[in-house]
């Protein structure tokens, strides 16, 4: 039961952030709940290469041979990039819309309607 | 009052001053030995993009638009994007096919051969890696400094208009 | 040797050209504008002759693999590694060659139209940075045969467009239309990398034969298909997900609408990839084709229906993409629900399948004419209300005849190729359920009520005064748009050609999951 903590962080992550994601009208907050939801798919991905009683998988100054899996380290830092690239866009988004509505409450951005 | 008088007072500013080589310092490190420890391309870069963050911080934007010039970020970013994209296509050049790894077990540049098990750590292995880690580390560099003056340049615009 | 080395590298140089294209756009454009311009005119048309090149070899020799930074480009299983392709590799079999065709030809014909069009804009060197790296991430997205690769492919298409909507600022409307399909993208990307997740997890695989090898259809397997399905079905504009299509497609500018219309498509293709070649018979294809077969008919109901009421005439052709994906999606869903069942797959299953990717490439076409005529009007002009034209048909004679070109084709008119797409779809939906066949069929007739009033509100009626010195379009945008209706005629005219050469080899390819599994791992 302890091994599986992970996935339920992952879960309890992915609710919080989908409830953050629905229910909230900034757009300020918005972007964090998308920020959550990226963080718990890290997550889950890094969790899944865990072996137990593994070192870091580099051979400079192993302690061991037995290692945990690396290709999901590669997936998790491609998807921190592509997550970085994601926040600074929306962000850039926010400020610009800031700037010609003044307003960042999404209920009142309905000129688009129809 | 606005943005202009948001400087920091003489001892941050000084403090800044002093921290940031270390800062650049450990960023390189970091991207230079990704072959062999925990990092690499994207994290260093981040790392030595947080040096100039201080900077920006400490100093207020007025200032720091007459330090840092935006034509040399964008050279700096394109030249390690075409860094990058060359050392892949060397080996299209050669005969083989897109990013193989034409400089490992060469002998030239970063070209020494290891042995598989651990070991203490060479840096002059791994082929194209280290190349692709100093290209993907600049580039990252000049992309999020150039992103936090954009944003700070358009925080200015609203403040006048 | 320059061809030896183009054929031998065919599938990297599709996506490594416009890459570097896109790269060095920024230091060419700092010359000259003139430069500039030949600069990316070279680039798309050295990319869509190689592109058709990789096609014309992919018919005729079978599927091709490429392999990243092995010792030689067939190496997929390297001999050390215990049977495992580990290395990430491009797989280019006949569908993958059928989105190549249409990526390259509407490609070349926007970048010619966006010669002009886009001209008084400043800032154009991101512009054209942006456009030429939606095209190599929609090459990418077609080429590639590992999960995780399509995923990366995905979001590169998700922030270039993303930026491309927003370009013309418009009192902050384009970046609203901007930030809502971006928001939306981005959520049903990070879906669909749960669904990599826990496949990965399940059998350490990330290729897409290997996994199709190694699939048991568990739980786990069961969930993942469901987030890939809806993900996929999000970023192509179908029925319940739909809510970003009109505003994106509105506020963009007109070139970059019709790269939109083929960046929807390459979705689709990622659906029909995973559901046909990863899944196959394991999956419950009743269920998920039945599935398919709601959504589209919802998307063509719903899509047709909020068309008619628009006023404004890019998100009343918004609304017809909507439409007509359903069509794709009703096609493929048929031949689906009948996957297991050996006689009724040959008796209407394949052609259902056929009909539904014939559409693919129609719609292409004609959406991007149509798309591409408003943004000649609106550039002539200056407003998208359709209640202030009129009369344009006596100034704008070539654009009048390419709107009625792509508005009889999208309609369903022969001789033109919406025709030849939309019976093979209805024969064979009559002959599975014939209730869908009737909606299809009503759908259809509502689409060419709509676009005879567009017609009629745009092009008919004396010249009014304010519009008295409108003059044609400029050349460039009628020679794009011009490539664009001549393949609308060909289609249409030699329909059995085009399915025999194009669609019958990627229906085939998709029904075929061994013969993929055997081009990747080698017939173990």
């Amino acid at each position: 039961m302890f091994w599986n903590l992970p996935y339920f962080t992952v879960v309890i992550l992915t609710f919080i952030a989908i409830l953050i994601i629905l229910t909230k009208k900034n757009l300020v907050k918005i972007l964090l709940g998308i920020n959550i939801l990226e963080s718990a798919v890290n997550l889950l991905i890094i969790s899944i290469g865990y072996r137990e009683g593994g070192v870091a998988p580099i051979f400079t100054l192993a302690p061991s041979m037995t290692m945990v899996l690396p290709t999901p380290q590669a997936l998790v830092l491609t998807s921190i990039v592509i997550g970085v690239a994601t926040s600074a866009l929306l962000l850039s988004f926010t400020m610009v819309i800031y700037r010609k509505y003044g307003t960042v409450d999404v209920e009142k951005m309905k000129e688009l309607r129809e | 009052m606005g943005v202009k008088m948001m400087r920091m007072s003489k001892i941050v500013r000084i403090s800044a001053d002093l921290l940031y080589p270390f800062i650049v310092i450990f960023g390189w490190y970091v991207i230079m030995h990704g072959h062999l420890t925990p990092g690499g391309g994207f994290q260093g870069g981040a790392v030595v993009a947080t040096g100039t963050a201080l900077v920006i911080v400490a100093y207020s934007y007025q200032d720091i638009k007459t330090m840092i010039n935006k034509t040399v970020l964008w050279f700096q970013e394109s030249g390690g994007l075409m860094l990058f994209i060359g050392a892949g296509l060397g080996g299209l050049v050669i005969g083989f096919p897109f990013f193989y790894n034409w400089l490992a077990n060469s002998g030239s540049l970063f070209g020494t051969t290891v042995i598989y098990g651990p070991n203490p750590g060479e840096l002059n292995t791994a082929g194209f890696l280290p190349l692709m880690n100093i290209a993907v580390g600049t580039e990252v560099w000049g992309g999020l400094t150039m992103v936090l003056l954009y944003m700070l340049s358009g925080l200015e615009k609203r403040e006048e208009a | 040797m320059i061809t030896d080395f183009v054929i031998k590298n065919a599938p990297i140089l599709v996506v490594a050209i416009p890459l570097i294209g896109a790269f060095l756009c920024p230091l060419v454009g700092r010359i000259s504008p003139m430069w500039r311009k030949t600069w990316v005119l070279g680039i798309v048309t050295v990319t869509s002759l190689i592109a058709i090149l990789l096609a014309s070899m992919v018919l005729t020799h079978g599927a091709i693999t490429y392999v990243f930074g092995a010792s030689t480009s067939d190496l997929t299983v390297p001999i050390d590694s215990g049977g495992i392709p580990v290395r990430i590799i491009f797989t280019v079999d006949a569908m993958s060659a059928f989105m190549e065709v249409i990526t390259a030809l509407v490609g070349f014909s926007v970048i010619l139209y966006s010669m002009v069009a886009d001209k008084e804009r400043s800032n154009l060197e991101q512009y054209y940075t942006l456009f030429l790296l939606l095209i190599c991430s929609v090459m990418g997205m077609v080429t590639t045969g590992d999960l995780f690769n399509f995923f990366v492919f995905i979001e590169i298409s998700s922030m270039a467009s993303a930026g491309l909507v927003a370009y013309r600022v418009e009192k902050g409307r384009a970046i609203e239309a901007a930030i809502k399909y971006f928001m939306v993208s981005t959520i049903a990307a990070i879906f669909f990398l749960f669904a990599i997740a826990i496949l990965y997890g399940q059998y350490n695989a990330l290729n897409i034969a290997m996994l199709a090898e190694r699939l048991q259809f568990t739980l786990l397997d069961k969930i993942a298909l469901i987030l890939i399905v809806m993900a996929l079905a999000t970023k192509c504009g179908a029925v319940p997900m739909h809510f970003w299509t009109p505003d994106a497609y509105t506020l963009a500018p007109s070139s970059v609408t019709a790269m939109l219309v083929v960046t929807s498509q390459a979705s689709l293709y990622g659906l029909f990839r995973f559901v046909f070649t990863l899944y196959h018979l394991h999956l419950n294809y009743v269920m998920i084709g039945w599935f398919l077969i709601i959504i589209g008919v919802l998307s063509m109901v719903i899509g047709v229906t909020m068309a008619i009421p628009q006023k404004d005439v890019k998100r009343l052709m918004a609304y017809h993409a909507i439409s007509q994906t359903g069509y794709m999606l009703l096609g493929v869903g048929v031949g689906l629900a009948v996957l297991g069942d050996s006689t009724q797959l040959t008796r209407f299953g394949i052609i259902a399948m056929e009909g539904g990717i014939f559409h693919i490439i129609n719609h292409a076409m004609y959406k991007g004419l149509l798309f591409l005529t408003a943004g000649a009007i609106i550039f002539r002009i200056g407003s998208r209300d359709m209640n202030r034209m009129g009369g344009l048909g006596h100034s704008m004679k070539y654009t009048m005849i390419f709107f009625i070109i792509g508005a009889l084709s999208i309609a369903g008119i022969p001789p033109f190729n919406g025709f030849a797409s939309k019976l093979l779809i209805y024969e064979s939906v009559y002959l599975f359920n014939p209730f869908l066949a009737i909606i299809a069929m009503v759908v259809s007739i509502l689409t060419l009520a709509s676009f005879v009033k567009v017609f009629h509100s745009i092009f008919m009626g004396p010249p009014l005064p304010e519009y008295s010195n409108v003059k044609e379009a400029p050349l460039p945008m009628l020679i794009g748009m011009g490539i664009l209706a001549l393949g609308i005629l060909l289609f249409g005219l030699f329909p059995q050609t085009v399915i025999d050469t194009l669609v019958h080899p990627a229906t085939a390819a998709l029904l075929n999951q061994s013969s993929y599994v055997n081009a990747v791992i080698g017939g173990v």
